[in-house]
Order: C-alpha cells, then structure tokens, then sequence
C-alpha cells in the first residue's frame, strides 16, 4: 500500500501540493511514483513562469511511459529542485520530501481549499 | 534463432584491413587541407566477408511477421503479401524518375489517382493526399489544415485542440508541433469520451478535437455523432486518427460519423511494410469542409490525362515529390486484390480473431472494460502479487512471439495491448492462447521464470532503467 502525507492536499491527477510558510511546494505521490515505476527524466518548467490550476507544469517519465504533471494551485514559479536533473531517482524513492519538484506562490491562494484531503485522496486512488 | 551474441563491428576491426581495393588514381592528388582532417577516424577496418557474415548473422536475429506472430496492440502487424513486392518490383514503377514531366509519368501519376479513388471511397471523403510519410505526419498535416481553415475564417484564437486521455501520444505532439495547445478529456466509467468533460470544454477557443475511433482501447467509441456534433457546434473541426481503420474497412466510412479529416495508415491497414523503417505513408483525407487544404501535389484525371496539382488554398508540400511511391503501389495493389468485398472482410476478420483471444485469456487476464472488443483489447498482466507485465512480455520471448504493446494506453495500469489482425489462422491464435495461459500459470508457480525472461535470446534481460538514466551512445574501445 502506497504512503500519504498528511499534511498535504492532493488532486485526482496524483499531484500533492503542501504549505511552506507563504509558498506551496508541490510533487507527485507515492502512489503516482509506484504506477509510474523507475524515474528516468523529468523536466521542470522555468523560474518565473505563471501557471494556471491544471496546466502542465512539468514531465515525468519513466521507463513505462512519460506523464504530463499538473499545477495543483494556479501560481507562479519560484524554484524548482535541481537535484532531480542528475538524481530523478529520488522521486521514486522519497517522493514527499527529496523528491519535490517544484516551489509556487500561490495566485490563487482559494483554490487550497478545493483540493482532495489526504483522506479522500487516498479513497480516489485505491479506487484504480 | 542465432543464439550466439553477434560482436560489434568495431570489436571484429583489425588495423590495417580492408574490404576494398581502389583502382590507381588518375587524377592529380591534392591533400585536404589540415584544418579540415581529423585526426583520428575511428571507423571499424574489415575484410568483405567478416562483414558479410557480421550483416548476414545480425538479420538472422531479426524478429519479423515472416518468421513470427507479431501481436503489438496498437500497430497492426498483418501479414504483407509478396504479391505487392512483385508489383513494386516492376521495372515501370522501380525505375520511375522522381523528375520526369507530367506527360510522360502517366501511368504512376494514374496509380496516385486510382490510390486516392480508392481511399475517398473507403473513408467517404472528397479529397485525399499522399503526401504525409506517416501516421503522425498525416496528423501534422491535418492539424495544419485545421489551422488553415480557421485562419482563413478570420478566426486565429482557435488554438485550442481537445485530446481524450485514451489517445496516442503523437496527437499531442503534433498539435504542439503546429503551434496549438491541447485540453486532455478523460474517459467516463465505460471508456469512452467523457460528455461532460467535453461540453465543458467546448467554447469558441476550440481549433477541434483528435479522436481515435476504435480508440486506443479497442473500443468503438458509441457516441461519436454526438461528439462530432458537440465540437462542429463549437465552431471546431473533428480529426479522426486512422490508425485503427483495420477495425473498421468496408463497415463505416468515417466521414459519414462526422470526421473532417483524417490519416490512413497505409503501414497498418494496407498491408506495407512497417516497422524497421517501413518507410510508411500516412494518406490524409478530408470532408468537402476541409479538402481544398490539403497538402499537394495532388493526382488530377481531366479527360483521360492525369497531372499533379496543387490544391489552391493547400498547406504545401510535405513531402518531395510523389511521397514514398512504392509504398502507393503496395498499397494499391492490395486493395486491388481484396476488392470491396474483401476489405469488409478483413475489418470483420481483424474484430473477431481479437474477441477470440480475448474471451479465452480473460478468463486469467482481466480486462478492465470488458464490453466487445474491436480489432484490439486491453488486458492487465497484475494478476499475480509481484509479477508485472513487463515480465510477462519478457516470457513471451522465450516462446517466440513478439510482446505485445505494454503500459500504453495509460489509462489502464499494467496495459498488455493484443491485436492479432486478420491474417492469422485459428490455429495461430489457439498456440498463442495456450502460451499466454501458460505463462499465467507459470507466473504464480515459478515467477523467477518470468524475473529473469528472456533466457532464450542472445542476450537476457536488459536494465532499461540504466540504460535510460546513464544512455552510452557511443562505441568506446
């Protein structure tokens, strides 16, 4: 059974978004990174860039197939974590917390409330 | 199959050998300049037979619907018959100069002519190009002429192209190729589009929607009409990809469904060659709507003569010359042997040798929308705690067939995507059967069997994963 974070809220699209003081840093779950298999490459968008609540922000790809990952919260870019380009692994391994991919601030910061709990997550996935 | 692993050709290089002699040179010797030499080419030297038996043991290693069944989902891999290579093979159509005037090309401008004929009749549609080289080329040039058509209107903010989640991912390139965005819609509980999703998304941004019907989970997509009607009253145009057309020949002609435009995979449904290297040809063909965009030249009869024109308001040109005309007359040909009749009978062929398989592995295999299937369905290979399709399409190997086509489509965890075609006997797909049922058996009762497939290759099981993350491109000695 894959893990959860509690502290996190989620989207149906296997997306986590979590708090950090006024930002939100945001990754893909435990149960997207074990469906998907070994990380091989994954591209992070530009430091800057605005982006709306289900655009793509990024791919993820594995030896599987290459996913498309979506904005949890519209937002703007802050950072993105670098050590992913040489070390993608790390998704697989530590999907909340090593293996964020990127940093926002929130546009929109409403939309919080409209993501999945970690409970009614949970119930979306094991559905599949 | 040659079991011994065949060397690189640099590893069989010797210094100093070599595979040609040159005539003495009759002309003055004049050095390259320096600045334009390398200093070390490090290209493999060889005699004629080392490399001979090196080319000749490598083919011998090669996996072909001639040697074996080939059921890749996805890919139609039927049987190509030999009589289009003896038609191809003709002086006339081999020899045939890509430059040669109008006038004095009659007869493969005639087979263009007769080809396109053909194909109008097939889909319902008004217009057809041979140029596209392939299946996702043809999506190119029918996204263009989407594009075209909507500039033309004087409407450029239609850029947005709807996709459902269950579509290969080629249509998503192409339209962010051609300068669109794309909107995925998911599939509802049966696997087809989901209505609401659509009709949420339809507004007057719509450039169109690409849809597959079958779609890529071998199911006919119901409401179809619907779907067409939805996006024409959006003000959107409907593209339909044509990669699963062997479902469908000589039963409904797309254009009568609402499609304004679609590719035919010539490589699948007509029987040329396709996988290594094909080359393909991805015929596009239009609805009244959409045909004076199509890209050119295009084959035109006037009183008996034929000539190449093109369309007035077309995208261009998107291949040189005639596209890959061999490939038209393969293509052709086949069509000319199986004649209205026959083409009805291989979409009916294509579907049932699919149900066939499927109502007996589904027993063991789950199949996650189990309604009929069309010329493919889509099996899960997670029945067994530990044991993932990959493996079981690594045992395959071991018994001689091709894997089939593994985790696509996406929407289905742990996809095993089977598609006979029509050119396999019963007995065929009963062998084929009794494998997959045994490689069931095998994969709870000795699953190392399945870990460690292939064992009967030249070379085990590869480490993917390593080879994605650490690719080594190069020979280093």
């Amino acid at each position: 059974m894959s893990s959860i974070d509690k502290n996190a809220r989620y989207r149906s699209s296997h997306e986590w978004a979590r708090k950090d003081g006024a930002r939100i840093v945001a990754g893909i779950s435990d149960h997207a990174q074990d469906a998907l298999g070994d990380i091989v490459f994954i591209e992070l968008p530009a430091v800057g860039k605005t982006l709306k609540q289900g655009e793509a922000f990024g791919v993820v790809e594995s030896v599987k197939a290459a996913s498309d990952v979506y904005m949890p919260m519209s937002g703007k870019i802050l950072s993105v974590n670098g050590t992913l380009t040489g070390d993608p692994a790390l998704v697989n391994k530590e999907p909340y917390t090593g293996g964020w991919l990127i940093a926002f601030e929130p546009t929109n910061p409403a939309e919080w409330d409209g993501l999945l709990t970690p409970v009614a997550y949970e119930a979306e996935a094991g559905k599949e | 199959m040659n079991l011994i692993p065949e060397p690189l050709a640099f590893e069989l290089s010797s210094p100093g050998r070599v595979g040609v002699s040159l005539p003495t040179c009759d002309v003055p010797v004049t050095a390259v300049p320096a600045s334009l030499r390398r200093a070390e080419l490090k290209l493999p030297e060889l005699d004629e037979l080392t490399v001979v038996r090196h080319f000749t043991r490598l083919s011998q290693k090669n996996f072909s619907i001639d040697t074996h069944f080939y059921p890749l989902g996805s890919c139609t891999m039927k049987y190509n018959p030999k009589a289009n290579e003896v038609a191809a093979a003709q002086p006339g159509w081999k020899g045939a100069h890509p430059l040669v005037s109008d006038d004095r090309n009659q007869g493969a401008i005639e087979l263009i002519y007769r080809l396109q004929e053909s194909l109008k009749a097939i889909g319902g549609f008004a217009g057809v190009s041979v140029q596209p080289a392939a299946g996702a080329h043809g999506e190119l040039a029918g996204v263009f002429m989407i594009r075209a058509y909507h500039l033309a209107h004087g409407n450029p903010g239609r850029v947005k192209m709807l996709i459902p989640d269950s579509a290969h991912g080629t249509n998503p390139a192409s339209c962010t190729m051609a300068g669109l965005t794309t909107v995925t819609i998911p599939s509802d509980a049966e696997g087809g589009v989901d209505l609401d999703a659509l009709k949420a998304a339809c507004d007057d941004t719509v450039a169109g929607i690409m849809i597959t019907n079958p779609s890529t989970i071998g199911l006919f997509e119901r409401n179809i009409e619907k779907i067409a009607k939805m996006i024409h009253d959006a003000g959107g145009l409907v593209y339909g990809d044509g990669a699963n057309m062997n479902a469908l020949t000589g039963v409904l002609r797309p254009a009568d469904v609402g499609i304004d435009v679609m590719h035919f995979n010539l490589h699948k449904t007509f029987s040329t060659p396709h996988g290594g290297g094909g080359p393909g040809v991805g015929m596009v063909g239009a609805a009244p709507v959409l045909a004076e965009y199509l890209p050119g030249p295009i084959a035109v009869e006037k009183n008996g003569k034929f000539s190449m024109e093109m369309p007035a308001k077309g995208i261009g040109r998107m291949k040189a010359f005639n596209g890959n005309f061999g490939v038209l007359v393969r293509a052709y040909t086949y069509i000319r042997m199986l004649g209205e009749e026959g083409m009805r009978r291989l979409a009916e062929s294509a579907v049932l040798n699919a149900n066939y398989i499927k109502v007996k592995m589904e027993k063991v295999y789950p199949v996650k929308y189990p309604r009929r299937c069309m010329h493919e369905f889509v099996a899960m290979g997670n029945f067994v705690d530990g044991i993932h399709t990959l493996d079981i399409a690594k045992r395959m190997i071991d018994y001689g067939y091709h894997p089939p086509t593994i985790y696509f489509p996406l929407i289905v965890p742990e996809a095993l995507m089977v598609e006979p075609t029509e050119t396999e006997s019963k007995e065929t797909l009963d062998a084929f059967i009794d494998v997959m049922l045994k490689i069931a058996e095998e994969a709870k009762t000795q699953p190392e069997l399945l870990h460690d497939a292939p064992h009967n290759t030249p070379i085990g099981r590869l480490d993917e994963v390593a080879a994605a993350r650490n690719p080594m491109l190069c020979y280093r000695s």
